[in-house]
């Protein structure tokens, strides 16, 4: 066992199942979705990025591509969090959660192949 | 991507993975700990606001715009978070500066620049294999022409200096060994642009291995190799390498042409002279009995020499010879008892042929004294004892790095000239004397350019067309006429007129030109510059050849009769 595939393995599965977490419920509603969940998977996102960088495989390309628009996606739904009017006690309009998690969940989509391409890497090898 | 951002990358994983960790617990502590705004009431502040106060603080650029008044809590946590980012940051910084100075990184670097040099090469370029004495003299001659040259060798001491060459025109150059094919590549041997591919390294396995390299990888592109023996040349030239150049060899057969005709030896070196060099004066070695120091690979080919020559050789050799009919003396030759022996006080001239510049010296002073006036040989091994050698002032002195050199300008610069130099070979004093008197009235003492003139569409269209009228004669005294005046002469001459398979040396220059000629031209730099327009431009063209200013327009050609 190779500790480096045991965190590299861990930080791109905790990246998806966080991204699921937060998408999961139902779309514009702000209770189903919880800005810590983002936040956690936001910042899993961004070390899974880190952790793809140097990797001159054709595999490590499509890895690493995948953590980029990944990332993008979540950038862009933070972006929308952070500039969109609030109600007077803080409440999101359910129309900006909407496209915060329609966001969010293309980035799932993202997560989830990279998944898939760890798997099959994983599969692929005999060891 | 580059290689070098990958590895730059690779290497930064652990100290970014730190500092993302770093921002993400700390703004996770900012927004939890509740903040007191000025009237009291509880506050937090949402994840932007801690991202933003992360940014700068963490930064160290310590912006100083918080929304609200920290509390105790908060400047706590703060206070702990500082600490972590700082050590944070150092962690990269740290590793950044490590990574500059990594060795491997620095190659893969300097591979990288060396690679987008090569590839912005848009002009015709060499690639010169080992960049030793030989390969810089070629080097700085090639940048005098104004030719590219891509240049590796295995020393990062020798492409260190190349930087200190003040090449009028970039020179991309490489550490690497040249017997990597991918070296090679990388060097641009494959690219259309590579009109050649020169090794001169002072291994004879590694320039062969480069002759094959290139042979198998690019067929189209020519190499020029150097060898030091003479089985090594035979196995090179069968491996494909176009030209083999023995300095050795080579020396030889200049001896003998120096020894029957001076005059064509004196045209030759001149000829293929290196640039920024001038005609030198007549060096005739005597006839009569000579004695030869050192009989290793130089001494036999000089032997070899004189021997064509029939002239009469005695060999001092501190090694046991079997030398059949030539006389031998054993020892070294710095003492004036071996040479007595050698007959010094009857010989005409001594070439002192050891490897070793010390015992060439000791050898050329000792036959002095025991002879004034003795024409004598000194080989020159390395170009660090170059002052010690003009000091001594020999007649010749044998350089191997500037005889490869100017046989690589004399092949470089166009085929016609080798042909034209062939031709001197074979020529006897008077003529060559009167070559040089009628170039030097003409061009002066400085070595010449040396270039070829083809009467085709290509390479001179405003000609091409003039020659395809009967009434229109062109001749070769036309390319030799000043485009502003044309009384006056460019300092050119035509060395050589190719018409089919005839090839006439030193032509007429009173001779029509014909459709298909090519023309070698020796002259000055600014001639050669000059004659480009005559051959280009149908105007300058009428005015060189016809001396009349024709008018360019229609109408004006209309308005004062005369057609082209």
């Amino acid at each position: 066992m190779n500790l480096e595939k045991v965190v590299f393995a861990f930080f791109i599965i905790l990246a998806a199942t966080l991204n699921f977490g937060f998408v999961i419920g139902e779309i514009d509603n702000p209770l189903h979705h919880h800005v810590w969940e983002f936040f956690a998977a936001f910042v899993v996102n961004v070390v899974a990025t880190v952790l793809k960088f140097g990797d001159r495989t054709q595999v490590g390309a499509t890895h690493l591509a995948t953590s980029l628009v990944a990332l993008l996606q979540l950038a862009a739904a933070a972006l929308i969090w952070t500039l969109a009017p609030t109600g007077p006690d803080g409440t999101i309009a359910p129309e900006t959660m909407t496209s915060i998690v329609s966001l969010s969940a293309g980035a799932l989509l993202a997560n989830v192949v990279s998944v898939v391409i760890l798997i099959v890497e994983t599969t692929l090898q005999r060891r | 991507m580059n290689d070098a951002a990958l590895v730059a990358l690779r290497r930064l994983r652990a100290p970014i993975v730190l500092l993302v960790l770093v921002f993400a617990v700390g703004i996770v502590g900012l927004v939890l700990i509740p903040g007191t705004d000025a009237a009291g009431q509880p506050w937090r502040m949402t994840i932007f606001d801690a991202l933003y106060f992360m940014s700068y603080t963490a930064s160290t650029i310590g912006f100083g715009e918080i929304p609200q008044a920290f509390n105790t809590a908060q400047r706590v946590w703060v206070t702990l978070i500082i600490y972590a980012s700082v050590i944070g940051w150092a962690y990269l910084v740290a590793n950044l500066l490590t990574l500059a100075q990594d060795r491997a990184f620095r190659t893969v670097l300097e591979a990288g620049r060396f690679r987008r040099q090569v590839r912005a090469l848009r002009e015709p370029f060499y690639v010169i294999c080992g960049f030793g004495e030989t390969g810089a003299l070629v080097g700085r001659a090639l940048d005098t022409l104004g030719i590219r040259f891509v240049a590796i060798d295995i020393s990062e001491a020798r492409i260190q200096e190349l930087d200190l060459f003040d090449l009028a025109q970039d020179a991309p150059a490489m550490i690497g060994n040249a017997r990597d094919p991918e070296n090679l590549v990388a060097a641009g041997m494959t690219r259309p642009q590579c009109r050649g591919v020169l090794t001169l390294t002072n291994d004879d396995q590694a320039n062969l291995a480069v002759a094959i390299s290139v042979r198998l990888l690019n067929p189209s592109v020519p190499v020029l190799a150097r060898s030091m023996s003479r089985d090594a040349s035979a196995n090179m030239a069968s491996f494909g390498a176009d030209h083999v150049v023995n300095p050795f060899a080579k020396f030889g057969e200049y001896l003998a042409i120096a020894i029957r005709s001076p005059g064509s030896h004196r045209l030759m070196s001149w000829l293929t002279g290196l640039p920024g060099t001038t005609l030198e004066p007549e060096t005739a070695p005597p006839r009569g009995h000579w004695i030869v120091c050192g009989y290793g690979r130089f001494g036999s080919e000089v032997v070899q020499a004189f021997r064509g020559q029939g002239l009469d050789v005695t060999i001092i050799d501190p090694d046991e010879l079997d030398l059949g009919e030539l006389r031998l003396v054993r020892g070294l030759g710095t003492d004036a008892a071996t040479l007595e022996r050698a007959g010094v006080r009857g010989a005409v001239g001594i070439v002192a042929g050891t490897d070793d510049d010390v015992v060439n010296l000791a050898i050329a002073v000792t036959a002095r004294e025991a002879r004034p006036g003795i024409f004598t040989i000194v080989r020159q091994n390395l170009r660090t004892n170059r002052a010690l050698l003009e000091a001594y002032d020999a007649d010749i002195t044998m350089v191997s790095s500037e005889i490869i050199a100017h046989e690589c300008l004399a092949l470089l610069q166009t085929p016609l000239l080798g042909r034209f130099l062939e031709t001197v070979k074979g020529k006897d004093d008077a003529w060559a004397d009167r070559v040089i008197e009628r170039l030097q009235a003409v061009i002066g003492v400085d070595v010449p350019d040396a270039w070829r003139v083809a009467m085709d569409a290509v390479d001179a269209p405003a000609c091409c067309d003039a020659l395809g009228r009967d009434d229109y004669p062109v001749t070769l005294a036309d390319l030799c006429r000043d485009t502003t005046d044309r009384d006056r002469r460019l300092e050119c001459v035509p060395l050589l007129l190719l018409r089919g398979t005839d090839s006439l040396v030193l032509p007429d220059e009173t001779m029509r030109l014909q459709l298909g000629d090519e023309v070698l031209f020796a002259g000055r730099p600014a001639a050669r510059r000059a004659q480009r327009p005559v051959l280009r431009n149908v105007n300058v063209r009428d005015y060189v050849v016809r001396g009349i200013d024709v008018p360019g327009g229609w109408i004006w050609q209309r308005f004062t009769h005369t057609t082209r």
